[in-house]
């Protein structure tokens, strides 16, 4: 749905915000971009609406190259994509149900329908009750609710969010999230978001990109990305900590994804080979539907033990990394 | 001389003070009307046509939005230096072309509206400029039009900040119309101008400027009524949203 093609944006001539950045979005899912704070993540996601036009590269969005649009035909192609903003650029002194006119009458729909369409992305969002406050009058919450109501008026098929809950409480977070999610699901959606935070991708993401210093450094579905070793990506998602100095243990990284995750590999471990495992820290959680996640297991005993555990797990379908050996 | 204790003195004053200050209220409003149409968007545009603004390529052109700014800037910038007085005389042909004479109330609103112009102009940058940059990018990512822009986002938010430049406007107008007596205009400089300093009665001085600092005092107090009526980005609805916050998370 969104193709981004090497795409290179240069400010100044000296900051590389973007280099050489491809990333594929396919069509109906919740895709994540996350990096740390001018990797890059807000300039890459401007420029699939083309508020920010790249030096060079393309970018796609459901077949029509966006980057190669001017004019009338660039504002058209901008009525078929949403955006959220972290601060909700709400007009303040506009009451919420004119704010999400104003998106009706940029794609020009009558007057007569304006009212009535605007109140139903109200209800949409849960805030049919609140259509004549002002922004100012709502909280935070509320704001991004009036901001993606605002986003989808136009009923497009994509939605681009810009750290669209990094201003909220975590409390808040988890609605906004789950109302995107479930819009996405109702409505066909694409979401494009970007996020500094693992929680926001653990929670709603299908599939993500991690962005270093402008550069895509992996990408794909986040199970496929749990499953590859040494993903930095799913170390983040499933943070264990440092690995502890036990003298006489090796210690293990098991990374479990979808069916795995629920069958008794450990249990099989202790039994089959008889070695006495202790778990040292575990983390299972549900993303993309499925259940995942990574458990340390410390193996007592001599280096051919700890290989040979090793060995017996990468055999189960589990993702094995040696931390320490004894 | 003037004798202050005739009676005619008095019923004199009265009449005086109404026609001047008649003259001044109509001199400032029409003023004030063509110094709104013409300022209002020669400051949106004067804003707009800066690099990285929503109007920095009218027609496709950067350079055409450029050299708009470019004219734009130097003609507001000249208007605003030039004395009062100096503008009043250097457009006396343009004025005698425009409404066919120079001297009376009604070619005095010329000069007026011309010294008045830049300064709104500059007023309405201002606000404009206040305008939370944010806005104008979800303006554009909703694929709005300028002209949708400039009506739904620029005039509401810049829309207090206006209002208080315009009494600032409506008093420098008031001001600079104490001067048009000089040219044959009425109003209550010329009252002050003929009264006072010709025929030395304090009491005319002393009825003008009460009457001044009502009117001023009275646009003022408008200004800002109309002001708070039109800002809704106050910090009394930010505590209260936080009591929602708190409201919501009980839920
Ligand atoms: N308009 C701009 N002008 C100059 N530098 C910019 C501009 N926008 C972004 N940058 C720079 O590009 C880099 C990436 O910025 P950004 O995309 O905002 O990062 P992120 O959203 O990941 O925090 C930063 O170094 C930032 O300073
Ligand atoms: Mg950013």
């Amino acid at each position: 749905m969104i193709t981004i093609d090497r795409v290179t944006r240069t400010f100044d001539g000296a900051v590389r915000a973007l280099d050489d950045v491809s990333i594929h979005v396919r069509r109906g899912e919740v895709f994540g971009v996350v990096g740390q704070s001018g990797a890059g993540k807000s300039t890459l996601l401007r420029t699939v609406n083309a508020l920010e036009r790249p030096d060079s590269g393309t970018v796609t969005v459901d077949g029509v190259e966006v980057t190669a649009l001017q004019g009338r035909r660039l504002l058209e192609a901008r009525h078929r994509i949403g955006m959220v903003f972290q601060h909700f650029n709400l007009v303040s002194n506009r009451t919420a149900v004119e704010n999400i006119e104003f998106a009706l009458e940029a794609v020009g729909r009558p007057r007569s329908a304006k009212r009535d369409e605007a109140l139903e992305m109200l209800d949409l969002v849960g805030l049919a009750h609140r259509a004549d406050a002002y922004p100012g009058e709502l909280s935070g919450g509320q704001r991004q609710r009036v901001g993606i109501a605002r986003a989808l008026a136009s009923k497009p098929d994509v939605l681009l969010s810009d750290e669209a809950t990094s201003a909220l409480d975590p409390d808040t977070t988890r609605q906004i999230l789950a109302l995107i999610r479930r819009l996405s699901r109702d409505l066909g959606l694409t979401v494009l978001l970007i996020t500094h935070e693992m929680d926001v991708v653990k929670q709603v993401c299908d599939s993500a990109a991690l962005l270093e210093q402008g550069r895509v450094v992996e990408q794909g579905p986040l199970l496929d990305l749990v499953r590859t070793k040494g993903s930095r990506l799913a170390h983040d998602l499933f943070p264990l900590g440092e690995a502890p100095e036990l003298p006489g243990y090796g210690v293990l990284d098991l990374t479990f994804a979808g069916g795995e995750a629920e069958r008794p590999t450990i249990a099989m471990l202790a039994r089959d080979l008889g070695i006495d495992v202790s778990i040292l820290g575990a983390t299972i959680e549900t993303i993309a539907g499925e259940q995942a996640g990574r458990t340390r297991l410390a193996i007592p005993g001599e280096p051919g033990v700890v290989e040979r555990a090793a060995r017996f797990l990468g055999e189960q379908g589990v993702g094995v990394e040696v931390v320490s050996r004894p | 001389m003037i004798d202050i204790t005739s009676p005619d003195f008095w019923s004199d004053l009265g009449g005086v003070l109404l026609k001047g200050t008649l003259e001044t209220l109509w001199m400032t409003s029409v003023a004030l009307v063509f110094t709104i149409l013409i300022g209002l968007p020669l400051g949106i545009v004067l804003v707009g046509t800066e690099r990285g603004r929503f109007l920095e390529a009218p027609f496709g052109s950067r350079a055409f939005g450029t050299a708009v700014n470019r004219v734009l800037g130097f003609v507001v910038n000249l208007g605003r230096s030039v004395p009062f007085i100096v503008l009043m005389i250097a457009l006396i042909p343009f004025t005698r072309f425009l409404v066919g004479s120079f001297v009376g109330t009604g070619p005095a609103i010329v000069p007026l509206t011309i010294v008045a112009i830049p300064f709104f102009a500059r007023v309405v940058e201002i606000a404009v400029k206040e305008v939370d940059g944010g806005l104008f990018e979800a303006a554009e990512s909703l694929g709005a039009s300028r002209w949708l822009l400039v009506r739904r986002v620029i005039l509401p938010q810049a829309a207090p900040s206006i209002v208080l430049g315009t009494a600032t406007t409506i008093t420098s107008i008031i001001n600079f119309s104490a001067m048009v007596g000089v040219v044959g205009g009425g109003g209550l400089g010329n009252v002050a101008l003929t009264y006072g300093l010709q025929r030395y009665s304090w009491v005319h001085i002393v009825a003008v400027i009460v009457i001044l600092f009502a009117i001023v005092q009275l646009v003022q107090a408008g200004a800002n009524g109309l002001a708070r009526r039109v800002d809704h980005s106050s910090g009394r609805s930010r505590a209260h949203a936080r009591e929602i916050d708190e409201a919501e998370r009980v839920i």
